[in-house]
């Protein structure tokens, strides 16, 4: 239980993917201009790597690292090593399960769906997500690990970002000097932002 | 008086205005103007509500405020010098001891001028580097900006210093104003539109950037070769009542509050702090509701750890709340830095939760962060990025429960 503890406060703070390691800075700053829509985004997030971190740990351990195929029972598959296909499955499996649940919110939750609008098929190529589910093969995380290492780590880029979207509108009728309107302006808040988050650095529980 | 105003209205203001000789330096002669005379400018329309309260007036009673802790500060340098050189049986030399022995004052004697004015020659050098370069800065964007000169940096140029340990390398000082003055508060639009408290965000900067020079015991005591931990460093390695904690090492609640302890120049004294507080209270300067919240924070979540204090092998968790608020940058924080009227929240019931998470987070990175044994300034910046969200929440739940009491649907 405390290693769980652990690895999600960790994923929310510590190693946050958006102010520590820089990742999924695309989306990060294109849909933060609206505190509402980065909440929506963020929802979207926590859901995707909830469900693509444990599903690709899945399909690490029981099919493509080395000795995974044992469970076949097949001898001439006992020692085969299949994790160079890594990237392309992890990445196809978070296309598939993105598709899939966007007709599930479709069809059983349209509100949600009307609300996520195109930041749900826009997630497939955030690559905080792919992210998550290296660090998880990175880190050899088992599959309840996985589990809360994905939520962590989305509940992370969410607060990121909906934080950012709060700056951000609170900083919108500012006389701010032209050349750094926009996109300079946000890069320096992310820089900003990542030195207040560095008060967790270092945390071990 | 009078004569001067009018020699100044009628020759010199209108070679600065528009047209005029030396229309590009207005900013700087409308800053030198209005340090000696009231702005012409006043508010001429009725709607408006009228208080001799301005911006220049505000920032120079928070200044008044700051003094408090300045000057036990200024004295504990000396103090804490002293102290160290008897112990360790050396006797300090340098320009600023020639300075006061050829006022006819020797150091050594441990009194209360000697040490004043013993801190007091730390203090101007590096306080004359920070006006000069943060007002470097502010005067050249003034510039390129064409706006006034405006007067955030006055509070801005006291905090830094006081929140700089009295040995800080000097061109750091300068790099740390220039980082907070331009990156921390200019980019955003200048004074008010700034989410970072300036200050801090210098002081955080060069936290990071300089790990070696700004952490660990060789800055705390303005006294070369003498090494000494803060009371905060020495409680993260052998807590309070142990062994080799700070009870053996002889420091005691009063001390530590009145101040006479190592650490920044401004911080040390919640005693002076809180002659600060009420102060900033009094003149309506500072919100009691963000210094109630974060000590009601800090009292939470230390009073939490004490009670866990038998589950956990960590020695911070024995520190009691009255520790954490005499040590460190607590109570200075607390006064001077949380209740930023710009980077903190706005809303009143914002003010409250920011505060509350402040003091929480406070007690957690001294608790629990191994890496840093002073959590205060990082707590602030955290809850000044997060200030803005907390706004929009409160206001958002506002409109309705407005919109409820009116009993109207909301429109979209």
């Amino acid at each position: 239980m405390e290693e769980y503890a652990s690895i999600f406060v960790k994923a929310v703070f510590v190693e946050n993917m958006a102010l520590a390691f820089f990742l999924g800075m695309c989306t990060f700053i294109a849909v933060s201009k609206r505190v509402s829509t980065a909440v929506g985004l963020g929802l979207a997030v926590i859901i995707v790597l909830g469900i693509t971190v444990p599903a690709n740990n899945i399909i690490y351990n029981y099919l493509l690292r080395e000795g995974a195929l044992v469970w076949t029972g097949i001898p001439a598959l006992a020692s085969v090593d299949l994790s160079f296909l890594g990237f392309i499955s992890y990445i196809g499996v978070i296309a598939a399960i993105v598709q899939i649940l966007e007709m599930f919110l479709d069809k059983y939750v349209p509100a949600l769906y009307a609300s996520l609008g195109i930041f749900l098929p826009l997630i497939t190529v955030n690559c905080a997500i792919l992210g998550a589910s290296l660090f998880m093969v990175e880190r050899d995380y088992a599959l309840g690990e996985s589990v809360v290492y994905g939520l962590g780590s989305g509940l992370g880029w969410a607060l990121a970002i909906v934080v950012f979207a709060g700056i951000r509108e609170k900083l919108r009728y500012n006389n701010i000097p032209a050349p750094l309107r926009g996109l300079a302006l946000a890069f320096i808040i992310t820089g900003l932002m990542a030195i207040a988050f560095m008060s967790f650095a270092g945390i071990s529980l | 008086m009078k004569k001067l105003r009018d020699f100044l209205d009628s020759k010199v203001e209108p070679l600065f205005h528009k047209g005029g000789k030396y229309q590009r330096f207005y900013p700087l002669y409308e800053m030198v103007d209005t340090i000696a005379f009231t702005p012409a400018t006043v508010t001429k329309g009725l709607c408006h509500v009228r208080d001799g309260l301005d911006q220049k007036r505000m920032m120079i009673a928070v200044v008044i405020a700051l003094v408090f802790p300045l000057a036990v500060g200024l004295y504990n340098i000396g103090l804490q010098a002293n102290l160290a050189t008897a112990e360790a049986g050396l006797l300090l030399s340098g320009w600023r001891i020639d300075v006061l022995a050829g006022m006819g004052i020797e150091f050594a004697k441990n009194t209360v001028l000697a040490n004043f004015l013993y801190g007091l020659l730390y203090f101007i050098p590096i306080f004359l580097v920070t006006v000069a370069a943060g007002g470097l800065c502010e005067v050249i964007i003034a510039f390129m900006r064409r706006h006034e000169v405006t007067e955030g940096f006055l509070v801005t140029s006291f905090l830094i210093p006081m929140i700089m340990p009295p040995t800080v390398p000097l061109w750091q000082v300068a790099l740390a104003t220039v980082f907070g003055v331009v990156i921390g508060k200019e980019i955003f639009g200048g004074v008010g539109f700034n989410f970072l408290n300036p200050a801090l965000t210098a002081r955080a900067f060069i936290f990071f950037a300089y790990p070696a020079e700004m952490s660990g015991d060789a800055i705390w005591v303005a006294a070369d070769g003498i090494t000494k931990a803060t009371p905060l460093g020495i409680a993260a390695l052998n807590g309070v009542h142990g062994a080799g904690g700070l009870i053996e090492q002889g420091y005691t609640l009063q001390n530590a509050f009145v101040g006479f302890i190592p650490g920044s120049i401004g911080e040390v004294s919640t005693l002076a702090c809180l002659l600060g507080a009420f102060m900033l209270i009094a003149l309506g300067l500072g919100s009691w509701r963000v210094m109630f919240s974060v000590f009601i924070g800090m009292l939470l979540m230390a009073s939490a750890f004490n009670g866990l204090q038998s589950f956990s092998d960590n020695l911070m968790y024995e520190m009691s709340p009255l520790w954490h608020f005499v040590l460190g940058g607590y109570a200075f924080g607390l006064v001077y830095m949380a209740t930023d009227p710009v980077s903190s929240a706005m809303t009143e019931v914002g003010k409250y939760i920011y505060g509350i998470l402040i003091g929480i987070l406070v007690v957690l990175i001294r608790v629990v962060n191994p890496a840093y044994p002073e959590g205060m300034m990082l707590a602030i910046l955290f809850m000044n990025v997060l200030a803005p969200v907390i706004d929009h929440y409160v206001m958002e739940s506002n409109i309705k429960k407005r919109m409820r009491g009116y009993g109207r649907k909301r429109i979209s």
